[in-house]
């Protein structure tokens, strides 16, 4: 319906027989919402409805709500338990990271947020990107693995929180992007063998729930390997995450490369370059332009499906919430509250990247007029 | 990966020699990397197998699917189909399939009409009706649905006791318990009308199609709404007056500590189909926005020039251009929710994946369970996906 909404602009145009006679700015705005009675009921509705939430909220969050005290205060008060929140905060984001170590998984994650700011300005796409990326990822490890320059080693069964979390989705999707683009390139090739090779890993991983894969990782890649070789907890959630999100990313590259125009393959082979320098040179950078947009919303997808880890009993960022629910002396007092604290801090994440997503496709759209 | 007689890649080393001309053929070289390839995926495969079978013997672990005759010796909480723990694991598997099955029916049909509206009224001309449907929108898909899921269940367990039910409906009552809502009385009579209804609708739908092509050739406006209706609902209507089923109303009746009559739905049923279908109602809503968004603005127009109204317009000429757009998304849709009905093992109902983690940690089957309930899943899916790709085929624009 929005397709016959009104001309922004006032200027008399083509279509000005069609603009609602009269008013100006607040005449418009004005019949938006009150044009005719049923539209005038629609409004008051929903007006209704947002102060009823609104107080709702403020009472909850602000008025009812207890700022100090402990279990048995909160259990006696209607609103929210910040208490709950505040003491549980640094178990919440780092897990069973050892307490006086915190700063480390804080610089880590400190480290990765601004790596990923930096990756978001297209300015940055350059070679260069991944050698910083590799970089930080290395001093990210060395940060929370420790062991070096006097760092106290700490094993990765205690890594936890926040960080585990984007961990597991970084480096999850940085390292299924290649070899989502080596699938993608698969499933178009002219070779036979290739091509259902590719395509059978692609639909086989997309046909079954990740939970599949994490339960398979997690029991059977022991047993896939030779006697004697024992493969962390988290690398093997982390090696499930990225089988499966390579199939997926190979679906959206895929979607890049069928809107590349047949004509630039062609050119490149009339200019005597073989498969891997056309593919390189000039398919995969137009390819590869199409599909961030897309590609940012999978990764959204995966940031939100790390969560999962959590039934194969890694412990992420979700689970430390679970664990401080569970603390007997909070059991059934604060759960509302921890969950929404858990929410807050996906939907800031992951809206954010939404719109980052949308701004990037707003700009491509300029830059091929 | 030479494209197959791409010429630039013949003969680029002139006259040197048989052997090397060949290594520069591109056929050659195709052949030669698929050997590679296929070589490597066989070892791989080979490599795996041969550590399994190392394994298996030095844990001295049984293979194969006798387990699953053997009795499961453990109850589940709901089944659609008589369960006894005496029963065997392969019903166990049949318990947790059909759940699976039916709590993915059931959100995917209430994401749809749920989506559908909010869809609709994404688009509204009125920007707070609009505004406050993204923000349902927008607050769905920015939460991970397992989030989601442990949310509902905990706000499912700290409702008030059975004793002191809500009722938001007269008749449907909500609790800790979980939810009960009245349900019908099945007799063989209301069976009888139920089916005569579906043999009128299989009647009426080709007959409906033949006057309405009828119609339009003839240039009159096609209305083929009467006939269904008639057809599908006289039917039963005069069996029924000949049969006079008993129409009787099995209420949930609250008693001290629970309540009976009516159907029941367990605490971990109630939240993940709340979860599962909110959470797929906002992906449905974006799929019905795009696709009306899709249809061109010409037709808007080209349908307000014939004299349609906006409603009109609507119905007639932009949503069933939508439709067919909304089609290929809505199936991944549906088949991403069945996928993820498997988050169920996180609250506890017994779906697929539950069942079948209970299966392995009770007969060490791992590798049995997991590639049993894997292949449903896939077989699922592609059965779907072939299905949607027939239907979208059928109907999908013809376009000049």
């Amino acid at each position: 319906m929005a397709a016959t909404s009104p001309p922004l602009s006032s200027a008399p145009g083509p279509s000005g027989a069609l603009r609602p006679p009269g008013g100006g700015e607040l005449g418009r705005a004005f019949r938006a919402y009150f044009g005719s009675p049923l539209n005038s009921l629609v409004s008051i509705a929903c007006l209704v409805l947002l102060l009823w939430l609104a107080t709702a909220a403020v009472d909850w969050l602000l008025l009812d709500a207890l700022w100090d005290g402990g279990p048995q205060d909160c259990k006696a008060n209607d609103g929210a338990c910040w208490p709950f929140l505040l003491e549980k905060l640094r178990f919440n984001l780092f897990g069973f990271y050892p307490y006086e170590q915190h700063w480390r998984p804080a610089t880590a994650v400190a480290l990765m947020l601004a790596m990923i700011g930096l990756t978001m300005w297209p300015g940055s796409w350059r070679p260069w990107l991944l050698l910083a990326w590799l970089a930080a990822l290395l001093l990210m490890y060395l940060l929370m693995a420790g062991g070096l320059l006097g760092l106290v080693p700490v094993p990765t069964s205690q890594w936890g929180g926040f960080p585990l979390t984007l961990m597991l989705a970084v480096v999850g999707f940085g390292a299924a992007f290649p070899l989502g683009i080596l699938l993608a390139l698969g499933r178009r090739s002219a070779l036979p063998a290739v091509r259902a090779l590719a395509i059978g890993y692609i639909e086989l991983i997309r046909g079954v729930p990740l939970i599949s894969l994490l339960f398979m990782a997690s029991v059977l890649l022991p047993l896939f390997l030779p006697a004697g070789w024992t493969i962390d907890k988290v690398l093997r959630a982390q090696v499930a995450i990225i089988l499966f999100a390579a199939a997926y990313i190979a679906e959206v590259v895929r979607g890049g490369l069928q809107a590349v125009d047949r004509g630039q393959l062609e050119a490149a082979h009339a200019l005597g370059l073989g498969y891997w320098q056309s593919m390189g040179l000039v398919v995969l950078p137009q390819a590869l332009r199409v599909s961030i947009p897309p590609m940012v919303t999978t990764f959204i997808g995966f940031f939100q499906d790390t969560t999962l880890v959590t039934i194969v009993g890694l412990f992420d960022f979700l689970s430390s919430i679970r664990a401080s629910l569970r603390d007997p002396q909070w059991q059934g007092i604060a759960v509302v509250e921890g969950y929404l604290f858990a929410a807050v801090v996906f939907f800031v994440f992951c809206y954010g990247m939404g719109r980052y997503s949308r701004w990037l496709e707003a700009r491509f759209r300029v830059g091929h007029r | 990966m030479v494209e197959r007689g791409s010429p630039g890649a013949v003969g680029r080393s002139g006259g040197a020699g048989p052997l090397r001309r060949l290594l520069y053929d591109a056929r050659v070289r195709g052949l030669l990397w698929q050997v590679a390839l296929v070589a490597a995926v066989v070892w791989l495969g080979w490599w795996l197998a041969a550590n399994v079978a190392a394994n298996l013997e030095r844990q001295r672990i049984a293979t194969g699917f006798g387990y699953l005759q053997r009795p499961a010796s453990f109850g589940i909480g709901e089944s659609l189909i008589p369960f006894e723990p005496t029963d065997s694991y392969a019903r166990v598997l049949l318990v947790g399939l059909l759940n699976t099955v039916y709590v993915s029916i059931l959100a995917n049909l209430l994401a749809t009409g749920l989506g559908l509206v909010v869809g609709v009224l994404r688009l509204s001309p009125n920007p707070l009706l609009a505004r406050l449907m993204l923000w349902y929108v927008e607050i769905l898909r920015n939460v991970p649905l397992l989030l989601q899921l442990f949310f509902w269940y905990s706000v499912v367990l700290l409702l008030p006791p059975v004793r002191e039910s809500l009722q938001p409906l007269p008749g449907v009552f909500l609790s800790n318990g979980g939810l009960f809502v009245p349900t019908l009385h099945w007799s063989k009579e209301l069976l009888a009308c139920l089916l005569a209804a579906v043999a009128g609708l299989v009647l009426a739908l080709p007959l409906a199609r033949r006057r309405r092509e009828a119609a339009l050739a003839a240039g009159r406006p096609p209305r083929s709404a009467p006939s269904i209706l008639s057809l599908t609902l006289l039917p039963p209507l005069a069996l029924g007056l000949v049969l006079r089923p008993d129409l009787a109303v099995d209420w949930p009746v609250p008693g001290t500590f629970r309540i009976s009559g009516g159907a029941a739905l367990s605490p971990e049923f109630t939240a993940l189909l709340v979860g599962l279908s909110l959470a797929t109602s906002a992906s449905i809503a974006e799929i019905v926005r795009s696709g009306i968004q899709a249809v061109p603005k010409g037709q808007w127009e080209a349908a307000g020039s014939l004299g349609l109204h906006r409603g009109q317009a609507m119905r007639l000429v932009v949503l069933p251009q939508a439709l067919r757009i909304m089609i290929p998304p809505l199936t991944s849709t549906y088949l991403s929710t069945t996928k993820n009905s498997s988050l169920a093992v996180a609250i506890g109902y017994p779906d697929l994946v539950s069942v079948s983690n209970t299966t392995m940690n009770q007969t060490g089957q791992a590798i049995e369970a997991i590639a049993i309930f894997m292949s449903i899943y896939l077989a699922l899916s592609l059965a779907t996906s072939a299905f949607m790709n027939w239907y979208n085929a059928r109907v999908a624009l013809v376009t000049r």
